[in-house]
């Protein structure tokens, strides 16, 4: 056979370089191949072609190649042809409307199995036209043919009402009536046509929930008919089948206390009896879990159904206990309190070996957060951070930022924890919650000088985790006064000199492990100490100059401005860098409105806005803009 | 709703990949790049299921895989699918493999993967489950088979190559 002549020729190729040589020299021997008008080998080339793109070489060459074959009345040919049109075509290309002749009329070939060449190409690639085109045809094919050409046609069905929601109607009368066939995959076909129907209009609804006795009655089939060997899979029937039926039921019974009603009675039945010692069984029994979670059920059964998925999460099959969670998750929302109970073992998830049980106990545990248990998850949670897989930490740190803002008992805790974030896992913290970081660590007034000094403690044993170097820097430059001063409550007391800082926001500069951000952040740190420090301004003075030539253009543009503001703007410097509020008076004027105007002395209004706007983007300090009017309030902005 | 039907060896090597999505064929091998990397580095004692990857990042769609000796099969799906349903699937997609080739190995799949699509295709259809009885997989199948075999008896012309 000629394809496995040339996969044992490329198979023996020894490097990379050989095996592109070989496959090269294949393609051109194939490109002339399809040149000939007949030759009897062509189902081959084309096979040759595809086990080749397989290993990802380009085989567009072969698309007409493709078109070709699928119009020629052998079925080997056919076959190819179809198969090379899914993997090498696709409905943006012109070759793929070629095609559609060829397929209209394998639709209604006399050999069943052509019939079905036609609708896998149709159901895996037919564009809208296609499908609108092709749509009466694939109805009559629910109607009037066999089984196998039923079940098919049910799939091509639910593709083409993906395509164009408008054709559902269409289909609506032959989905409902496939119900009573009695072939396993006919009534697959039939459940899934029927969810996507109901799921693209719920207009729809109405219509089927009056299949939900037929639908419990092939249930109740396939769940007491005893042994059957065609469908069986480790004792339970079909379970297959069984979910999808589940699962439309849920579908029809939300928000519908009659379809509910009817169906209670199986999905009590299903969830007592089912074995799920096995996988088939847990399948079945997860499916009609959700079910019940999902639909008007009565509450004994909905208890029934959260201690199944309780159990579960004990299994010591990790499958079952990854599903358990996933199911745990779609209903904490909604069942809140029924979910927590099972936060002990949920939480115990996250120590679990296996990285997609820890994201799923992440997960779930951060929905588990309230403020009752907001002090032990967040142990919980810390102590989960410390041994996230890399994959995780950034989302771990995101979910413990939001859990810490939404619950914090208090200013101390909520910043400790904050802290303990960064410098366990800074490098981790996203870019987008340093502004939010810094507004939370501004308002808690008390702890300024204790944040401070934690900061400046990690940042003196580690400079590599950005988030941490920015917050940092951002902490020094505005409360540097008080690390200065050394003494603060909660702290051992440390001496740190203005050398000692400054020494720090230098290194900080210099690194190259620095981002571009956190040396912006660093140099506005180092301006804003030359209002909170005695001794040292030329060295800020020297520093500043230096990067006023610096390559980076925003530190350059930073360190011009500031080199400004030491020259010609130096009033300016103090009320620009310090924390102080800015206070304006304004004069009332009946014609000409607000007018701004300066209190302190020798101030342009130019001067005054650049103050402000400077305040503003440089510092991302808060400060206030107090207007002193005669006999009207305040404004504040900042 | 199956998204992609992937089957690589140990080393990485694509033996069967069916994509139900329409990607481009650079970022088709850059999935099975990806999906290959992600699944090699699990443990043999954890659960099946992955989350994270360019075909699954950031939305619902997940990783189902199982390994068998030197090859590993793994189904990319979305949530609209039970994840142990198709986890029995890939189970059946195995056993229907075996009873065609008769004890499959590697070897089969290299030589003969335009048989293992076709046996695909009678199990999975535009990303949806189609049939999983396994008798009635291997009858069509060998019914189609047939139709192949006695269509080559008659056309047969002196010429063809063998």
């Amino acid at each position: 056979c000629p394809e496995n002549e040339m996969i044992r020729v490329i198979r023996s190729a020894r490097t990379q370089g050989e095996e592109r040589g070989v496959i090269q020299r294949e393609c051109a021997a194939i490109r002339a191949q399809f040149r000939q008008a007949d030759s009897g080998g062509r189902s081959h080339n084309l096979a040759k072609l595809l086990y080749v793109h397989m290993l990802g070489y380009p085989a567009h060459f072969g698309q007409m190649e493709c078109v070709r074959m699928i119009a020629s009345p052998r079925y080997s040919e056919k076959r190819i042809g179809y198969l090379g049109a899914m993997m090498l075509l696709d409905e943006k290309q012109d070759a793929s409307l070629l095609i559609t002749n060829s397929i209209k009329n394998d639709l209604s070939h006399s050999s069943q199995y052509i019939q079905s060449l036609a609708l896998c190409t149709l159901a895996c690639m037919g564009s809208a036209e296609m499908c609108r085109d092709l749509a009466p045809e694939i109805e009559r094919l629910l109607k009037a043919s066999n089984s196998y050409i039923k079940k098919k046609a049910a799939l091509c069905a639910v593709h083409i009402v993906r395509k164009i929601p408008e054709l559902g109607e269409l289909f609506t009368p032959s989905a409902h009536s496939l119900l009573s066939d009695k072939n396993h995959g006919v009534l697959h076909g039939a459940v899934v046509l029927i969810t996507e129907l109901c799921e693209r209009n719920p207009g729809n609804l109405d219509e089927f929930r009056k299949a939900v006795p037929e639908l419990v009655q092939i249930m109740k089939g396939l769940v007491t008919s005893g042994y059957s060997p065609e469908h069986n899979v480790a004792g339970i029937s079909d379970p297959f089948l069984q979910v999808r039926v589940l699962r439309l039921l849920r579908i029809l019974g939300r928000n519908n206390d009659e379809a509910s009603d009817a169906m209670n009675d199986l999905l009590a039945q299903v969830a007592t009896n089912t074995d799920s010692s096995k996988t088939a069984g847990s399948a079945v029994l997860y499916e009609t879990v959700l079910t019940i979670m999902d639909i008007k059920s009565e509450s004994g059964l909905r208890v029934l159904a959260v201690n199944i998925l309780g159990r579960f999460l004990l299994n010591n099959d990790r499958n079952i206990r990854y599903i358990s969670m996933t199911s745990l998750q779609k209903i904490v929302q909604t069942d809140h309190t029924a979910v927590q109970r099972h936060r002990g073992t949920i939480v115990d998830c996250l120590k679990d070996q296996d990285a997609s049980v820890k994201r799923r106990a992440l997960e779930l545990s951060l929905a588990l957060v309230s403020a009752a248990n907001i002090r032990s998850m967040m142990k919980e949670l810390l102590r989960f951070l410390s041994t996230c897989p890399p994959e995780l930490r950034s989302h771990a740190t995101s979910g413990i930022f939001n859990a810490a803002e939404r619950y914090a008992p208090s200013q101390r805790w909520h910043i400790d924890t904050i802290l303990h974030v960064l410098i366990t896992a800074g490098g981790d913290v996203r870019d987008e919650t340093v502004p939010n970081l810094i507004q939370l660590i501004s308002v808690a007034s008390e702890l300024h000088c204790y944040t401070v000094h934690k900061l400046y403690r990690a940042l003196i044993s580690d400079i590599s985790q950005q988030s941490l170097v920015q917050v940092a820097c951002w902490c020094i430059g505005e409360y540097g006064d008080l690390l200065l001063k050394g003494d603060c409550d909660e702290i051992e007391p440390m001496q740190v000199t203005e050398d000692d800082v400054l020494d720090v926001l230098e290194t900080i500069l210099q690194s190259h492990m620095s981002s571009p951000t956190s040396r912006g952040f660093a140099l506005t740190a180092i301006m804003k100490l030359s209002t909170r420090i005695t001794n040292n301004i030329d060295r800020i003075r020297s520093v500043v100059s230096i990067y006023g030539s610096c390559i980076d253009v925003e530190l350059q543009q930073r360190a011009v401005e500031y080199n400004a503001l030491f020259k010609k703007y130096d009033h300016m410097r103090y009320l620009i860098m310090s924390s102080h509020t800015i206070i304006l008076g304004i004069p009332m004027s009946k014609s000409t409105g607000f007018k701004l105007h300066s209190v302190v002395e020798g101030w342009s209004p130019q001067d005054i806005l650049s103050v402000i706007m400077y305040k503003h983007t440089y510092t991302q300090s808060n400060f206030v803009v107090i207007c002193v009017v005669p006999t009207i309030l305040h404004s504040r902005y900042g | 709703m199956i998204k992609a039907i992937l089957i690589f060896n140990n080393h990485g090597k694509p033996r069967l990949s069916k994509f139900y999505e329409h990607y481009s064929e650079d970022t088709e091998q850059q999935i099975i790049r990806e999906t290959f990397h992600l699944v090699s580095k699990r443990d043999e004692n954890v659960c099946n299921f992955l989350e994270g990857g360019m075909l699954i990042d950031g939305s619902d769609n997940k990783l189902i895989y199982r390994h068998y000796a030197t090859l590993y099969f793994v189904f990319c799906v979305d949530s609209s699918e039970s994840e142990l349903g198709i986890l029995d699937l890939i189970q059946v997609f195995v056993e229907t493999l075996d009873k065609c080739f008769e004890n499959v190995c590697e070897l089969d799949l290299i030589f003969h993967v335009d048989k293992v699509h076709n046996i695909l295709a009678e199990m999975v259809m535009g990303g949806m489950v189609l049939e999983t009885n396994m008798n009635e997989i291997i009858t069509q199948v060998d019914a189609q088979n047939k139709m192949e075999k006695s269509e080559t008896f008659i056309f047969q012309s002196p010429r063809q190559d063998r």
